[in-house]
């Protein structure tokens, strides 16, 4: 059984649909990329799939072990925590909330297992350090750290590497092939960078006025396929 | 030497300690909500509320009037028993339209805000109605907090210490949820956090909280005394918790001065604490500052 599957979805906001009929289904241990372009509705689909927005049509559906509240996301950098006083462990810990039910306080284990991700993003040592200090890169890895803390199954990736420069980019997709490779997280990952996503993805998912879903392979094949119809063996 | 023994001899009458302690207690609540309302862009709505308490003060003052037979049932709580629910349920209406499309926040608050006060001018200028002797008396001291605070039944300073009390357990028994709805909504309820009934949580805290700051530093004043403790510590402090604790420190420091100094002084005591306040905020803006420069 498949980890996520949407079947015959439709989104859109406010009455308007943006995207129609769409399936797919994810298997443990992918890594698919979300290509499309703006205003295609890559992040609304991602918001619906976390349960954020409802969709208009269709279905969305967990299985093979995963709850519909264990897939952790990073989004994109909102204005609130441009200027917000917290320190990267008090982000990093405030995953583990949504396990927390009715306890307020968090236990020693999830303590431990905060530092745990802190030194698997490589940032212990900013560990006391206030977040609106760090970098955009080092930004992205407490958000990452923290995602960790709210799963180990699935990964919802909007952008990640939006606004990094060449080496920050190189790094993080770095980081997230280990995440998938190592510790068999399943990623999703919105992108802008169809050179990264042919490179790290096994699956590809293509929105937009013609809807793709399919392996890596099909997908180089059927662009190459396309260029040639349009432009002619060359 | 002279301040402290007009201190030490105002200190002996039971209505300047209540004062003190209800100051206090006032000044502690206000400060806990204020990281997270200046974070979240909720600072319009805590304004938007300490307009609505002055409607329900006034719609208050009026029913107290129309059955002064009940008087003795009122008193115990002053006004508190109407004006705390038309608050609350001001503050889930708020919060509720904020997310409907159809009216926006900001100008939802506006309008809630803005009539509260119209109405509640006019209901207190109504002919209908018994007319208190002194409505500019009323309605100024209504928007800028008593002259001074001397005049706080023992029943009024005990429910300030019940709600007090209560404001910090909740607010401490929710700290971790409450940094992460603040930090990041989204990701709270995509992982299983209710971010909605904590928001929920959140606003009704807050109109607790204005109500019962209105007679200290009146309608006008209370946002001043939620918010500027929160930015004054996010000044210079780099953690949640540091900024949270240093808040409620700062808030109780200033708010203790400003009443003492509004005694010696014979000032309002509202605009007191306020003016304390923003001193407080000159001062480590300042700091904040001259830190900066060091650094670089």
């Amino acid at each position: 059984m498949s980890q996520l599957t949407c079947t015959s979805l439709s989104l859109g906001y406010e009455g308007k649909e943006i995207l129609s009929n769409l399936s797919f289904s994810v298997e443990a241990g992918d890594y698919v990329c979300i290509l499309g372009e703006n205003g295609s509705g890559k992040t609304t689909l991602m918001r619906t799939i976390l349960g954020l927005h409802k969709p208009m049509k269709g279905s969305i559906s967990t299985g093979d072990g995963l709850n519909r509240r264990e897939i952790g996301y990073l989004p994109q950098q909102n204005s609130i925590q441009r200027d917000f006083p917290a320190t990267v462990r008090e982000i990093v810990i405030s995953g583990f909330q949504g396990q927390c039910g009715f306890r307020p306080f968090y236990t020693r284990e999830q303590k431990r297992r905060a530092d745990e991700n802190i030194e698997l993003m490589g940032i212990s040592h900013l560990k006391n350090r206030c977040y609106r200090e760090l970098s955009g890169g080092q930004q992205q890895r407490v958000l990452l750290a923290r995602a960790l803390c709210a799963t180990r199954k699935m990964l919802f990736l909007d952008e990640p590497v939006a606004g990094l420069d060449p080496k920050v980019t190189q790094e993080m997709y770095a980081l997230i092939e280990k995440l998938n490779k190592e510790l068999g997280i399943t990623i999703i990952m919105i992108s802008h960078d169809i050179r990264a996503a042919i490179q790290f993805s096994n699956k590809i998912l293509h929105i937009g006025s013609e809807i793709f879903f399919g392996s890596r392979d099909e997908y180089i094949k059927r662009t190459a396929s396309e260029w040639e119809g349009n432009y002619g063996n060359l | 030497m002279e301040i402290f023994d007009t201190l030490a001899y105002y200190m002996q009458f039971s209505q300047v300690r209540y004062a003190l302690i209800v100051g206090v207690l006032v000044a502690l609540c206000a400060s806990l909500l204020g990281v997270t309302l200046v974070l979240k862009r909720f600072s319009f709505i805590g304004d938007g509320l300490s307009h609505v308490a002055f409607g329900a003060m006034a719609v208050s003052s009026i029913t107290g009037a129309l059955f002064s037979g009940m008087k003795p049932l009122i008193d115990g709580t002053g006004d508190m028993i109407i004006v705390m629910p038309l608050t609350v349920i001001s503050a889930v209406l708020l919060l509720r339209t904020g997310k409907n499309a159809k009216v926006k926040g900001d100008a939802a608050v506006a309008m809630i805000s803005v009539g509260a006060l119209a109405i509640g001018y006019l209901l207190m200028n109504l002919d209908v109605f018994p007319k208190s002797a002194n409505i500019s008396g009323d309605v100024c001291s209504t928007l800028f907090g008593s002259l001074s605070i001397l005049t706080l039944t023992q029943g009024e300073v005990n429910f300030c210490i019940a709600v007090s009390i209560a404001v910090v357990i909740v607010f401490i028994l929710l700290y971790n949820k409450l940094f992460s709805v603040t930090f990041d909504e989204d990701f709270a309820t995509a992982t299983g956090t209710k971010a909605s009934v904590y928001n929920l949580i959140i606003a009704i805290i807050i109109a607790v909280i204005i109500v019962i700051s209105m007679n200290l530093v009146g309608s006008l004043l209370i946002s001043a005394l939620i918010i500027f403790p929160a930015l004054s510590a996010m000044r210079l402090l780099k953690s949640f918790k540091a900024v949270t604790i240093c808040s409620a420190c700062l808030s109780v420091f200033c708010a203790t001065l400003g009443i003492l100094l509004s005694i010696l002084f014979s000032t309002p005591v509202g605009s007191t604490i306020v003016a304390v306040d923003i001193a407080a905020f000159g001062v480590f803006s300042l700091i904040g500052a001259a830190k900066g420069g060091l650094k670089k």
